[in-house]
């Protein structure tokens, strides 16, 4: 993305702001602390802790894969404004996430969304040809693995839960959380 | 209409003037319901400000690229509200 780019963003950003206040749906002041809030603990972490825990608690685990939100609710978040669905990789099964219409992202549990991810290139590429795209990442599937693409067009935002890697059973729980990227709970990575 | 896991439903082809969350890649393919995932307000009701937006199911729908695309070996699944199915 170039300079002008983003500050076009800001500027329209900016413009759509100045909407809402016009319009006495919220202030300035509201919206900073808006923002403040979510970016102060919107971070990939929470979805690093996440993983880590259902790699090594199986009843957590199950939560986590059959109600997404009741799974973060035990994180501290109990409000998100989205259903959360969770998606398992296997041995022989990889998942990955895009929004085709817009960028919708899980952000309170993974941040701010990467520049990529809003990317035409990425938002087009990956459901038309995802192993082609992982490649590019340097994620190379063999032609074993089954790949699903989730397409976030509802109120539903997807995570990866990313397959533990091997020889780790002797690590903690922080440990664990340190493996996980934010990318392999996007699915373009492995981990 | 209720769908059940495992039905085969057909995306509406029609488009819309006003906004929607049925990608274009989907129209006019048929797929396979994996779960209803939520019961929300219809987007392009909402979109519109209508005043009394319809609330649906919405279902979680798998499709293969084989059949989206006319090659691949992946599926792709794709969130769409019970008024755009139809069973085919």
């Amino acid at each position: 993305m170039t300079g002008h780019d983003e500050q076009s963003a800001a500027v329209r950003a900016r413009r759509l702001e100045e909407r809402l206040i016009a319009a006495g749906l919220a202030t300035d002041e509201e919206i900073d602390e808006f923002l403040t809030g979510l970016y102060t603990t919107a971070s990939p972490v929470n979805g690093a802790q996440m993983a880590a825990r259902a790699w090594t608690d199986p009843s957590f685990h199950d939560l986590l894969l059959s109600d997404g939100n009741a799974g973060a609710a035990e994180f501290g978040f109990g409000s998100l404004s989205y259903r959360l669905r969770v998606v398992a990789n296997a041995e022989n099964a990889h998942n990955v996430i895009v929004c085709t219409l817009c960028s919708c992202y899980p952000v309170s549990l993974l941040g701010p969304s990467p520049g990529w991810y809003k990317s035409f290139a990425y938002r087009s590429r990956t459901v038309r040809e995802p192993r082609q795209v992982l490649a590019e990442f340097g994620l190379h599937l063999p032609d074993s693995v089954q790949i699903s693409v989730w397409d976030s067009t509802s109120e539903a935002r997807y995570m990866v839960l990313p397959v533990r890697p091997a020889g780790t059973e002797g690590l903690t729980a922080d440990e664990l959380t340190a493996l996980v990227t934010r990318n392999g709970l996007i699915g373009t990575a492995l981990v | 209409m209720s769908l059940e896991a495992g039905a085969r439903v057909r995306v509406r082809t029609g488009d819309p003037d006003h906004h929607t969350r049925v990608p274009r890649y989907v129209r006019g393919h048929t797929g396979e319901i994996l779960a209803a995932i939520g019961h929300w307000t219809v987007p392009d009701d909402s979109a519109r400000g209508l005043e009394r937006p319809r609330a649906e199911t919405c279902y979680a729908v798998r499709f293969s690229a084989a059949d989206l695309w006319g090659s691949g070996d992946h599926t792709v699944t794709v969130d769409l509200w019970e008024s755009y199915l139809d069973r085919p």
